[in-house]
């Protein structure tokens, strides 16, 4: 870097570049693309959990006004590839499940599409499908932890290979040993869904061999490796955009079979295909968060540090793939424990592989912890806070590392400030309002920091007249990365932010991974500020050389940009505009590619964001309904890009984190596998009623070890420690210790 | 979705004589639950008959004290309805603790009434439902059934009637008038929904093409200190688990006459008559509060999973009742 980065529109609360045609309708999301001649296609799912089709009649549908084409087992070409599962921030092909539909007669979970009905409009494929008898063999099927508590196994490793599934520092038995606190419980936690506002779908167009997506997606990249792959056909002839995204979570991270399928579909017909799911295909295509159940066994001495801690999980698993999220990552790193045993276990199961859901794995892992930890602080009468503060880890307690940037401390002290901690009487059932009891938790919030395997890259435009175009194979799902990637392309290349526009939602663009884990605002603001500050320098630099500028000879490392002015920092009016040297020497544009390389995967440093939460809760014993009053959330997230959409997002982790406390669980039927409760009318997520008052504060640690800006990520810690606040403080009201997950009015009553 | 014919009434005798001559033919007012319905497969009518456009709209203020609601009134302008809000607050409150904003400026009266169960099985074409599929079984008994009726089932259907309107109507003694092409007549709301028994297809005496034109609502003048209370998961946008509608009069500390009606955990807006019958002439007590709601949920039939239910309705009904005689019941 030539000069000392100086941020001015990056950490501003920029409203979204992109708010008013979301408002308006203007922007256009995958389902809404229609290109001329578009067919529609329909899944139909099976109706088993478990089993083998013996029969399918389509002569009714393939009769049906409009059908364009019936495709099942029996008549789809097989596909060529099959790639493993991979998590999407790899950069390489990233099927969701290693399994792929429609390729034989067996039936491993309910929904497995068994035949996609192809028409001339959206309706009469919907008919069509229905018209369609299939005959199955069924056979027994395990769909709960209950059914298969007896196939519990451990396996050699999880979630792709990437992670043991033990894990064991220091010696576990001497550090229960040493403890004179002894605490022991397990936690369940229902399966949840992501349910976005924008079901998945997929406009899929062939050109000769190649091939356009339009898909809504967190990662084009991950859509054009995986599809490209499983085709048998290079990336180069993929082409995905997504212009606009409604909302991921994580069911749109891994690239799931009906991607695919609209793209066979499309080449079957011969013509655009539009493959949009319903909401009750949400439920069985784009995975789930696996019910679970977490044992935890804590050891501390009598002030409360910790000696040992054992967590175990238990949780279901697809028939063909290995997956858990990584519930026991940040519950290890939390606190110094010496003494550290954990393990995974698994149960296949007749659903689909379970995926990334916000938060993914730390949002049961820590709210199991921590749920415990205030147990911990109740037994031996310390304050939770002071609890927490006790036992942080001061480095990273498996390696020793020092973290790349901690806060935790500061949040903890800033949280308990906001929220008037220090007034909660500690004893549970002491306050009350009228009918309600009121009840105050607190939990830590934690999240690892995660990077990309491979290099990410930018491209930035300079055009004579002063303005720019950034551009990278990204795509917005609601983060805000339109509007921050805007903002610090605007410092890197110190121009001002109106004159810059952020390109993304193309795989013509350059590449830049999947956005998943927190990692997007890391790696691609790494990418954004590479690529402008390399143009920006190559600008400085020919200024410099240039006998006709008046910053000819200057140094380099003096010379800064402000508007786009390159001007000597300490003599402001020796210099000129970008435009005055490319207007002299003819220029219509100058460019530069930017790519950075994430750090190598054995940086000896501890990677973590921290924070804390607290709850307010008031509880109707009679009645057992839980409101939860007042939420305040501190994170520690390394640099923020954008003040208000951090803020927005911090605020939808710390409500996911009330839905999972109090709403969320997704039910289903033993007898078929069916999820009974598939639509936004039985699947509760909170709604603005039950919406508290939440305030979020974020303490900017300066990390110089992650990526260029500092920017530890967001999405996912708002979440963590949420639910076990309100767990908590549900304890704190009314005595009540909570060990499964949602919190139901049948458990207060 | 199956390709269906439109039209559009534009008076009441053309729209019934439209749907009564032709079988599989069906109104279409607000269509917030039917339209669904239609999505999913599970209503299969060849030809809707659009009645939006007829003259049943409004609230008429009778000098009595009584109203008339007309059918296609909407469900969020009789919650505001000043005379509804004064003189029947449980009607109001029950109306606004309904669904949610987009809908109520949608769903009609008259179409709230008709609105189909929300039992999972029920809703999708695929599984075994007695009310869909008379004869095909209830995939509900043994199946995900926590928001299952405890009250008025049968071994043929456990489906919970989901309005909440209606159980404040039953608890007001309202009056449903229909049109027919044999002219018109009227039913008290508490018959016009049907226990299940062995014909759970069958949920309201209406003879196919009949038009409900109006609800009245009777003069009660107890009914200014009435409340209806909803418990629910959310705090918004859910059905009941439990809720009831209740109304009291007081005469030196002792009921003179009370009006109870419990929702969410029955097969029909359940008006809770044995629980009446132990109230009045009973002081107004946590302990006549509390042995009158056991009553009521004596013949409960519950399952593993909807067992709670049973003890969150007496739990609400007491509620319920403590809020009216402290907060809203008139003494006389």
């Amino acid at each position: 870097m030539t000069t000392g980065a100086t941020l001015e529109a990056v950490g501003r609360p920029v409203d979204r570049v992109d708010g008013p045609a979301k408002v308006t309708g203007r922007g256009r999301y995958s389902a809404e693309i229609t290109l001329p001649n578009t067919a529609y296609a329909a899944l139909v799912g099976a109706r088993t959990a478990s089993g083998r089709i013996t029969g399918i009649r389509t002569d009714a549908a393939e009769r049906a006004d409009g059908v364009l084409a019936v495709l099942t087992h029996q008549n789809l070409p097989k596909i060529p590839g099959r790639p493993s599962l991979l998590p999407s921030l790899a950069g390489h092909a990233a099927p969701g499940e290693s399994f792929f539909p429609l390729q034989d007669d067996i039936i491993h979970y309910f929904g497995q599409p068994v035949a996609m009905v192809i028409a001339d409009s959206l309706e009469r494929a919907q008919f069509a499908a229905r018209q369609l008898h299939v005959d199955y063999d069924r056979s027994a099927s395990v769909t709960t932890l209950d059914e298969g508590r007896d196939q519990a196994y451990e396996p050699e490793a999880i979630f792709a290979g990437f992670l043991p599934a033990r894990t064991v520092r220091g010696d576990v038995e001497a550090g229960f040993k040493a403890a004179t606190q002894r605490l022991d419980a397990t936690y369940h936690f229902a399966a949840n869904h992501h349910n976005p506002i924008e079901p998945s779908a997929t406009t899929a167009v062939w050109d000769g061999d190649r091939l356009t997506l339009y898909d809504a997606t967190q990662g084009i990249v991950a859509t054009q490796s995986t599809v490209a792959a499983l085709l048998g056909i290079p990336p180069s002839k993929v082409r995905v955009r997504a212009s606009f995204v409604g909302g991921g979570f994580g069911c749109k991270a891994m690239i799931w079979p009906h991607v695919t399928l609209a793209a066979l579909a499309a080449r079957q017909v011969g013509r655009p295909v539009k493959l949009a799911l319903t909401r009750e295909q949400m439920f069985t295509s784009c995975g789930h968060r696996e019910e679970q159940e977490q044992r935890i066994e804590l050891g501390a001495t009598d002030d409360g540090r910790l000696t040992a801690l054992r967590h175990h999980k238990l949780s279901l698993t697809s028939p063909f793939d290995e997956w858990a999220e990584p519930s026991l990552g940040m519950a290890s790193q939390a606190y110094a424990c010496p003494h550290y045993e954990g393990v995974y276990r698994l149960i296949r199961s007749n659903t689909m592989t379970p995926t990334f859901t916000r938060g993914p794995g730390e949002t049961t892992g820590m709210c199991a912890l921590e749920c415990l930890m205030d147990e911990l602080a109740h037994q031996i009468g310390v304050d939770p806070v002071q609890l927490r503060l006790r036992n942080h880890a001061e480095a990273d307690p498996h390696t020793g590392h020092p973290w790349s940037s901690d806060g935790a401390e500061e949040c903890y002290r800033r949280g308990a400030a906001r929220f008037d901690w220090q007034s909660r009487n500690p004893e549970p059932r002491s306050q009350r309002d009228g009918n309600w009891l009121i009840g105050k938790g607190m939990a830590t919030a934690g999240y690892p920091v995660l990077f990309p395997m491979q290099p990410q890259r930018a491209r930035a435009r300079l055009y004579a007249d002063g303005t720019a175009v950034v551009q990278a194979g990204t795509q917005e799902f609601g983060t805000g990365v339109g509007t921050a990637m805007t903002q610090v392309a605007a410092d890197g290349l110190g121009v001002a932010l109106r004159n810059i526009r952020f390109e993304y939602g193309d795989t013509d663009l350059p590449n830049v991974a999947a956005a998943v884990g927190s990692a997007g605002a890391g790696m691609i603001s790494a990418a954004v500020y590479t690529a402008a500050t390399t143009l920006r320098d190559q600008m400085i630099e020919q200024a410099i050389a240039d006998p006709g500028s008046p910053l000819h000879h200057a140094d380099p490392a003096t010379v800064v940009v402000r508007e786009g002015r390159m001007q000597l920092r300490d003599r402001p009016d020796t210099g000129e505009t970008y435009s005055a040297l490319m207007q002299r020497h003819f220029m219509t544009d100058q460019e530069a590619l930017g790519s950075w390389s994430p750090p190598p995967q054995n940086l000896p440093y501890g990677l973590a964001t921290f924070g804390a939460q607290f709850a307010e809760v008031a509880v109707d014993p009679d009645l057992g309904t839980v409101r939860v009053r007042r939420m305040v959330g501190t994170f520690a997230p390394g640099r923020v890009l954008n003040a208000k959409t951090a803020h927005s997002q911090a605020v939808g982790g710390m409500l996911w984190g009330l839905g999972q406390a109090l709403l969320e669980g997704s039910l289903v039927d033993t007898r078929d596998g069916r999820w009974a409760n598939a639509s936004l009318g039985e699947y509760l997520v909170p709604v603005n009623a039950d919406a508290p008052d939440v305030a979020v504060e974020f303490v900017e640690v300066p990390d110089t070890v992650v990526n260029p800006l500092g920017v530890k990520g967001l999405g996912e810690v708002g979440m963590v420690g949420a639910a076990a606040a309100i767990a908590n403080a549900v304890f704190h009201a009314t005595g009540y210790r909570a060990r499964e997950l949602p919190i139901r009015i049948e458990h207060l009553l | 979705m199956r390709a269906i014919s439109y039209t559009r009434a534009t008076d009441v005798h053309s729209a019934v004589a439209a749907v009564t001559s032709d079988p599989g033919s069906s109104f279409l007012a607000g269509g917030t639950t039917e339209v669904d319905l239609l999505r999913l497969d599970v209503l299969r009518p060849h030809r809707l008959v659009d009645i939006n456009r007829l003259p049943l709209t409004g609230v008429e203020d009778r000098s009595d004290g009584g109203l008339l609601i007309g059918a296609l009134a909407r469900m969020s302008e009789v919650a505001e309805d000043r005379a509804v809000v004064e003189r029947f607050p449980m009607l109001s409150q029950a109306l606004l603790l309904g669904a949610s904003a987009q809908l109520r400026h949608m769903a009609s009266m008259g179409g709230n009434l008709m609105q189909r169960v929300r039992c999972a099985y029920y809703r999708d074409p695929e599984s075994a439902c007695n009310k869909r599929v008379p004869g095909s079984g209830c995939s509900a008994l043994d199946g995900v059934n926590r928001g299952h009726a405890v009250l008025g089932t049968s071994e043929h259907c456990i489906a919970t009637h989901p309005s909440d309107l209606a159980v404040a109507l039953v608890a007001l003694d309202a009056v449903v008038h229909v049109e027919g092409m044999d002219g018109s007549r009227t039913i008290p709301v508490d018959d016009f929904f049907l226990l299940p028994g062995d014909t759970p297809e069958r949920e309201h005496p209406l003879t196919p093409g009949e038009l409900i034109t109006a609800i009245e609502v009777p003069a009660l003048p107890m009914a200014r200190g009435s409340l209806y209370l909803k418990v629910r998961d959310r705090e918004s946008y859910e059905f009941a688990l439990a809720s009831a509608a209740a109304a009291l009069a007081l005469e030196n500390g002792v009921i003179r006459e009370v009006r109870l009606a419990l929702g969410g955990v029955a097969t029909k807006p359940w008006r809770a008559r044995r629980a009446e019958d132990l109230l009045v002439g009973q002081r107004a007590d946590e302990g006549t509060f509390t042995r009158a709601a056991a009553a009521e949920l004596t013949p409960a039939v519950t399952r593993p999973m909807n067992a709670f239910k049973a003890e969150l309705a007496r739990r609400v009904l007491v509620r319920a009742l403590r809020t009216a005689a402290t907060t809203g019941g008139r003494t006389v």
